[in-house]
């Protein structure tokens, strides 16, 4: 039994009554950190002395009328997102020894709300993957069976949350980094609309798709974490003016003449039929708490995974054009002049895939192929959008698979750069239409791998896809579950 | 016919009717993207490029005349901030990640000869 089987509100009732405390917490996840972190890897960096400190001047605010909505609850952070004096690398070599002089703005507004980060969550290089195999420090396993991979890019965030290591945790998806991990690892992860979460302190790969947002054990956890990190931020101009409604409040259990729209695209070939079957059971579980499901079509998402890497693939190439070695991060030595300064820097200190995706966006955005690539998927971009738009008229929320199979085995997809990007073909349309996306536990496969039901809501709409996610979830008890590890 | 949005194809199968991308084209990407790549390194991103332009090719069966690109999927601009002056980072800090830096400024090799 752990202190972080239960929900927050539950733990904060324990600490109120003194059953236990602050640092009682913050030990529990060490504790577990300890115990099995060797197995999963899904930390890459830990803060546990500052941590504990924290813990006891959190403690002594106890019965403070102040405290603030996640008081005392550790959370691990993604390692692309920036924290003060704890060392960031978003995976790579480039800034393997980076010291942040400033926090994110999520970092700032989460201890503003009176949580404890524990440490920094493994991932794939810059976010570039879907399996966290592309790390510079260690290849995170899946909790559920150690031989698999735990998705990516948030696979530590995933993870750590999965193995009972900390119960709350930050991920940030471009393309499906948050609910593809968080399906593959039995856990709770939504990617929030476009805007909705202030991006300033994340480190930037595709700067048109990257939302943070948060991974928990529980739908109401979730919503408790969105909302103490939503909102809009004057160091993003992108973050937007919309206010932050109190998302709890939307967990009623009543979903009754809900419409809800299931894609025929998302029940097609090349899922798999064990997927299938467990999101016709999830549409029944809807039905039965009096949704109305209708089949419909969204048919440009088929174009998503070309479009995405395009225009994924050509932000990137420029926001990574900072990592130079000359102002920060890792520099190589014996270079002849500057130009070569540069070239052996970033070639030393960038990993394969990103590399790959930096010559693919740099080829996407060069002379003479910008309108054939770039331009041409920023119109299909539209299209996608269009395809959300037009079902948005009629349906609360679209409900799908979140990834066309359970979790793989580690090595398995590595070599094949289109296999491994086929993963996130139905999170990626969800980024290029900028809209909300939750995963939930939707049961497990044969072989005991966690399987995902993502729902899909309006632009600024997490209310609703939070809604129907505790509904269906307190339907089920497939988020009861724990890996054996 | 549901047209099943899983239809990526493995490098294998898109190999023969793939986009050529030279090793000559490979390494003018490479000098644009500021990394330095090996002759064998310049062979195995033509094949892989290759293959995933070939791919990205099939948006070519949309018509795309009149559609509008999007650059953004929310609807704002000119987002201005009030002009007013606000403090910088302090030198020291800032410097403290420096690979390497003199009299408060970072240091570099040579760049004119």
């Amino acid at each position: 039994m752990s202190l972080f089987d239960h929900k927050l509100a539950d733990i904060q009732g324990q600490l109120n009554k003194k059953e236990i405390t602050v640092t009682d917490l913050v030990r529990e996840s060490y504790k577990r950190i300890a115990e099995v972190d060797d197995k999963v890897q899904a930390f890459v960096t830990l803060d546990e002395e500052r941590a504990l400190l924290q813990a006891e001047e959190l403690q002594s605010k106890l019965s403070s009328d102040s405290k603030g909505m996640l008081f005392g609850m550790p959370i691990g952070v993604k390692d692309n997102i920036v924290t003060k004096g704890l060392r960031t690398t978003a995976a790579s070599k480039i800034l393997g020894n980076f010291d942040p002089i400033y926090n994110a703005t999520v970092v700032d507004k989460l201890q503003a709300a009176d949580a404890i980060t524990i440490g920094k969550l493994n991932m794939d290089e810059f976010a570039m993957g879907s399996s966290t195999e592309n790390s510079h420090w260690a290849k995170t396993k899946n909790p559920w069976n150690l031989e698999t991979v735990p998705g990516g890019s948030s696979g530590g965030s995933a993870a750590a949350v999965a193995a009972g290591e900390v119960p709350f945790s930050l991920g940030s998806d471009t393309g499906g980094s948050i609910r593809q991990p968080a399906s593959f690892c039995g856990v709770v992860g939504l990617k929030p609309t476009y805007g909705r979460v202030s991006r300033f302190g994340l480190i930037a790969f595709a700067s048109s798709l990257d939302q943070i947002g948060p991974i928990t054990r529980n739908v109401e956890d979730n919503a408790y974490l969105l909302e103490a990190i939503a909102g809009l931020d004057p160091n993003d101009s992108t973050s937007a003016n919309v206010n932050v409604p109190n998302y709890r409040a939307a967990l009623t259990g009543d979903i009754k003449g809900l419409k809800v729209a299931v894609p025929k695209e998302y029940l097609g070939e090349g899922v798999s039929e064990e997927v299938r079957a467990s999101v016709r059971k999830a549409l029944d579980v809807l039905e039965g708490l009096g949704a109305e499901v209708d089949e419909v079509s969204l048919p440009h998402s088929k174009y998503g995974v070309a479009t995405y890497y395009l225009l994924s693939s050509s932000e990137a190439s420029a926001n990574l054009a900072r990592f130079d070695g000359i102002r920060y991060g890792y520099r190589a030595e014996n270079a002849e002049n500057l130009i070569d300064l540069y070239k052996k820097t970033r070639s030393e200190g960038f990993g394969d895939e990103v590399k790959r995706r930096i010559m693919l966006g740099t080829y996407a955005l060069s002379s003479g192929y910008y309108d054939a690539y770039y331009k041409k998927a920023q119109k299909v971009r539209t299209l996608i959008k269009q395809d959300f738009d037009q079902i948005f008229e009629k349906y609360d929320v679209v409900v799908g698979p979140t990834t066309p199979t359970p979790s793989f085995k580690i090595g398995e997809k590595i070599d094949d750069p289109l296999t491994m990007y086929a993963n996130d073909i139905l999170t990626i349309p969800v980024n290029l239409a900028g809209v909300p996306g939750i995963s939930v536990p939707a049961g497990f496969s044969s072989q005991g791998l966690p399987l995902g039901l993502q729902i899909i809501g309006k632009h600024f709409d997490e209310s609703t896809v939070y809604r129907v996610a505790h509904a269906y979830e307190q339907a089920t008890d497939h988020h009861k579950q724990k890996p054996g590890l | 016919m549901i047209n099943s949005i899983v239809s990526v194809r493995t490098i294998a199968e898109v190999t023969d009717t793939m986009t050529k991308i030279t090793t000559d084209e490979v390494k003018h990407v490479a000098h644009l993207a500021r990394l330095a790549i090996t002759e064998q390194e310049a062979e195995q991103f033509a094949e892989q490029l290759g293959s995933i332009i070939t791919f990205a090719e099939q948006l070519n069966e949309l018509d795309t005349d009149h559609v509008e690109p999007t650059t953004h999927v929310l609807e704002m601009k000119n987002i201005m901030r009030e002009d007013k002056s606000t403090g910088g980072l302090p030198r020291e800090e800032v410097l403290k990640n420096a690979p390497d830096h003199q009299d408060g400024q970072v240091k570099v090799p040579t760049i004119l000869e």
